[in-house]
């Protein structure tokens, strides 16, 4: 990586991928936000994860439990010494997810593919439909680290302490301001649009260059610190369901180095849905 | 393990107001595959396959458009 971010070890090139996709040490998964993608071709030696029945609790609306983590990790042949490597469509949604989760059960050495599946086709990259044989391996996942991750109770705390705190709504500025319910074309998840009180709106798509690869630092830095979003602030980002602000999350904490990030993952789905929540419509109140 | 080589990659955006849908197409194998986002914020809403380009683009965003139509009837005032 060329750029300068604080933490350049956790995101590779395409290039790099591919010089490693045979590599025992390294185990390369897709996660995409469309769960039948990785069948239609994939980088070959690549194991697919769906994030709707194998990272998520779908009864609860949780993580994944740590037990059915440590089955799935040990299944796709990794250890806890393996490199993983994820990559994934719509500019690594799913796969900064997986990326988020996999931090808060301790996984040391987790890496993102820059710019993504869409990249790697665009490159004219080699893909495969066959799905690999991978030798079972044992996993032993450590015990949760929540302290990257928001709950509710922690939105309400960080209402109205704008000076220590900081509220990154990735949403698209529609979303935000409530004229959609959704993204447009999905599902409406919740019962009432707008934003939480104080949240400044960064969307997502303004983290990465045309081609999906991450801005550059000062680019990022020029985006974030003019809003208030900056390294000294305990900040908090959210979106929908959560996936779009763990690439928010991961830009914040991984490429400018900022201490304390959390994601919220009941997201809007969670407050656009709570009675008596305060909500803004319209821009920024 | 066989691999194959994606070809022929196209992108391109249209219009479907108030939204936009962005298209993306290319070959592999024998195949043409398709994807559809809303462009903001970038979703993936419809793909498809087909033997040729046309067919492929043509199933993706005609359940693209009829999706984006569905979502411009829920539009609130804000």
């Amino acid at each position: 990586m060329a750029q300068n971010f604080a933490h350049p070890e956790v995101l590779v090139e395409t290039d790099w991928a591919d010089q490693h996709k045979s590599d025992s040490n390294v185990r390369i998964v897709e996660v995409d936000v469309d769960t039948e993608a990785y069948k239609q071709g994939h980088i070959p030696g690549a194991v697919g994860w769906n994030w709707q029945t194998q990272l998520s609790d779908s009864v609860r609306r949780d993580l994944v439990p740590k037990a059915e983590l440590e089955i799935l990790l040990s299944e796709s042949g990794i250890d806890n010494n393996t490199t993983i490597l994820l990559y994934g469509d719509n500019n690594n949604w799913f796969s900064a997810w997986a990326f988020w989760q996999l931090k808060i059960y301790g996984h040391k050495d987790v890496r993102l593919m820059d710019g993504g599946r869409k990249k790697w086709i665009a490159e004219g990259r080699s893909l495969t439909t066959d799905i690999p044989s991978v030798p079972r391996q044992i996993y032993k996942s450590a015990e949760p680290d929540f302290s990257l991750r928001a709950y509710l109770s922690d939105l309400m705390k960080t209402v109205g302490n704008g000076e220590k705190a900081a509220l990154v709504d990735v949403r698209s500025f529609d979303e935000y301001t409530g004229k959609i319910l959704s993204p447009p074309g999905l599902p409406e998840t919740c019962q009432r649009g707008g934003h939480v009180p104080a949240a400044v709106s960064v969307p997502w798509g303004k983290n990465v260059n045309d081609d999906g690869t991450f801005k550059s630092v000062d680019d990022l830095k020029k985006i974030y610190e003019p809003l208030g979003v900056k390294p000294d602030k305990e900040v908090v980002a959210y979106c929908r369901i959560g996936e779009r602000s763990s690439l928010t999350w991961f830009v914040l904490k991984y490429l400018l180095g900022y201490k304390s990030v959390k994601n919220y993952d009941g997201s809007w789905t969670e407050w656009g849905n709570l009675v008596n929540a305060p909500v803004v419509r319209g821009e920024r109140a | 393990m066989s691999t194959l080589i994606p070809q022929e990659y196209r992108e391109r955006t249209e219009a479907v107001p108030p939204f936009k849908m962005h298209i993306v197409s290319y070959k592999l194998g024998d195949k043409y595959f398709c994807t559809v986002d809303n462009v903001d914020p970038g979703a993936n809403i419809a793909r498809a396959e087909g033997s040729t380009r046309e067919n492929a683009e043509a199933n993706a965003t005609a359940k693209a458009r009829a999706r984006l139509e569905y979502s411009a009837t829920r539009i609130q005032q804000v």
